[in-house]
């Protein structure tokens, strides 16, 4: 029964689209804190912020995408809570359909949201001064850890979306995430931390998914830092993937 | 051919500690409108889910057009079609975009037709452009039961198709499930209205504490009470006779 798999699939993708499009205020939601973020720390605390580099906003863009992303991925949850409570996942499981098509129509909405939500955030970067010195190959790679990085964090977010009881519970979790990014590389340097808060910072996935970003951006040698922010994303994305299915399986 | 629609068996269910489902037995026969009448909480719900294959029975048999709901799902899927409790219309879509949607998701040769019948078949074709959040509550459940009768499924469960409704929009949901039963379509539907089994129903069934505990036509059912008494009562309208009635733009008569 799965000759319909992918037709099934892209009903869904389309579906979510039309969300999308129809509700991009969800996007400015969810871009406008990071943008206000990167303009005070760039414009206000920045002066005072010593990172070795001569412009902030470079050093700055890729923990503030990480922060979008991780705001971004609350909307997944509340639309998969809000189908759920809707009704219409049960019309969908009572069809001939793909049993994991609806999940996964999430998934790729969420993927999709993103990557409009991260452009839209470049483009104001690009306007206040962020130069790139990348090749087409090290933006594929950002955009690489970019997307698996979403993907990883949309995981989580199916699990909250799926075992919450209300609207504001299936949001909630995403706010430790977003704070996530101060505690790490993002916007200073580790080394002026106390080392207890340097030792976390310093070996939380935030930091080495930042570093290599950076690194790829500034065409500097990624070093280690890709790969493990590579394994970090991966293994986030497959735990999380485990127990969103059995939290599906569960509901279902 | 078998002439059942639906055959139950023994079917028990258990949330925990809570014993829903204490063997329920029926059949329903293809064609006719089965109401399944009990209160709140007493496993309607339930025994529709199972029904639909989203939820598995602990024990006992189900067979849905001559397929079994726990072993064969997919072609129980096929033959069906549910309009849960809460209308499960897409809120951003327009009315037309839920009905394609649907009618791709069951394969069908020309969507866009399928979606342009349904809307004037129920009165929406003037919305058919508008997201569906602008919809009246009955607007909701007309699109609702649309989208159900997307592909024509021999079998449409109904869960409390009138709950929340105002009275013309109840009307308006009896005379569409009628029509439905007239071109054939076997109708399941739960209620709690007594009266709206009474309007509707060519079986009924009582549901009580786990258990069927009354099964058949309306007939039937009034020959389990003592013998009628006739008494003179004067007819007083009742409320909903007067609310119709200064309301009264739309004359839905249902038989």
């Amino acid at each position: 029964m799965n000759t319909h798999y992918f037709s099934d699939m892209s009903v869904m993708l389309g579906r979510s689209m039309r969300h999308i499009f129809r509700s991009m205020d969800t996007i400015i939601t969810v871009t406008i804190t990071p943008i206000a973020m990167m303009l005070l720390f760039v414009y206000v605390l920045g002066g005072a912020i010593q990172t070795g580099t001569d412009n902030y906003v470079n050093y700055l863009l890729p923990g503030i995408l990480l922060m979008a992303i991780a705001s971004g991925i609350a909307y997944t949850s509340y639309r998969l809570f809000m189908d759920m409570q809707r009704g219409i996942f049960e019309r969908f499981h009572s069809m001939p359909i793909a049993r994991s098509a609806p999940l996964w129509g999430h998934v790729l909405t969420s993927l999709v949201s993103n990557a409009i939500s991260v452009l839209v955030i470049i483009l104001v970067a690009l306007l206040m001064g962020f130069r790139s010195s990348a090749g087409v190959l090290s933006w594929l790679a950002v955009t690489g850890i970019l997307a698996l990085f979403t993907l990883a964090l949309t995981w989580i977010a199916v699990i909250a979306g799926l075992s919450a009881t209300s609207v504001d519970g299936a949001g909630a979790f995403a706010y430790p995430l977003i704070f996530l990014p101060f505690i790490s590389s993002a916007f200073v340097p580790t080394e002026s931390m106390p080392s207890v808060v340097r030792a976390f910072a310093e070996n939380q996935p935030v930091t080495s998914i930042v570093e290599a970003i950076r690194a790829l951006l500034s065409g500097q040698p990624v070093g280690n830092n890709i790969w493990i922010a590579l394994a970090w994303c991966v293994g986030i994305m497959l735990v999380a993937y485990v127990f969103a299915m059995r939290a599906y399986k569960k509901r279902m | 051919m078998q002439n059942q629609a639906i055959q139950v068996k023994g079917l028990q269910k258990s949330y925990k500690e809570l014993h829903v489902l204490k063997g329920v037995d029926f059949e329903v026969e293809k064609g006719c409108i089965f109401a399944l009448l009990g209160s709140n909480g007493a496993g309607k719900t339930t025994i529709i889910k199972i029904l639909t294959t989203l939820l598995k029975q602990d024990s006992g048999t189900a067979t849905v057009t001559g397929f079994d709901v726990a072993t064969e799902p997919v072609n129980v899927r096929q033959a069906i079609s549910l309009t849960g409790q809460f209308a499960a219309v897409d809120d951003i879509l327009t009315g037309r975009e839920n009905l394609i949607m649907i009618a791709r998701l069951r394969h069908l040769e020309n969507p866009r037709q399928v979606a342009e019948d349904l809307l004037d078949r129920f009165g929406l074709t003037d919305a058919a452009d508008r997201a569906v959040s602008t919809y009246s509550g009955g607007m909701r459940r007309r699109l609702d039961i649309a989208m159900s009768l997307v592909g024509k499924p021999q079998l449409i469960f109904l869960d409390e198709p009138t709950t929340g409704l105002d009275p013309e929009a109840r009307l308006e949901v009896w005379k569409t499930v009628k029509e439905l039963a007239d071109n054939g379509t076997t109708v399941f539907l739960t209620t709690q209205y007594l009266d709206e089994a009474e309007q509707l129903a060519d079986r009924i069934a009582i549901l009580h504490e786990g258990k069927i505990i009354a099964n058949g036509t309306l007939a039937d059912l009034k020959k389990l009470f003592p013998p009628a008494k006739v008494e003179y009562v004067e007819k007083q309208p009742s409320l909903e006779d007067i609310f119709l009635a200064i309301v009264g733009k739309k004359e839905v008569k249902v038989q």
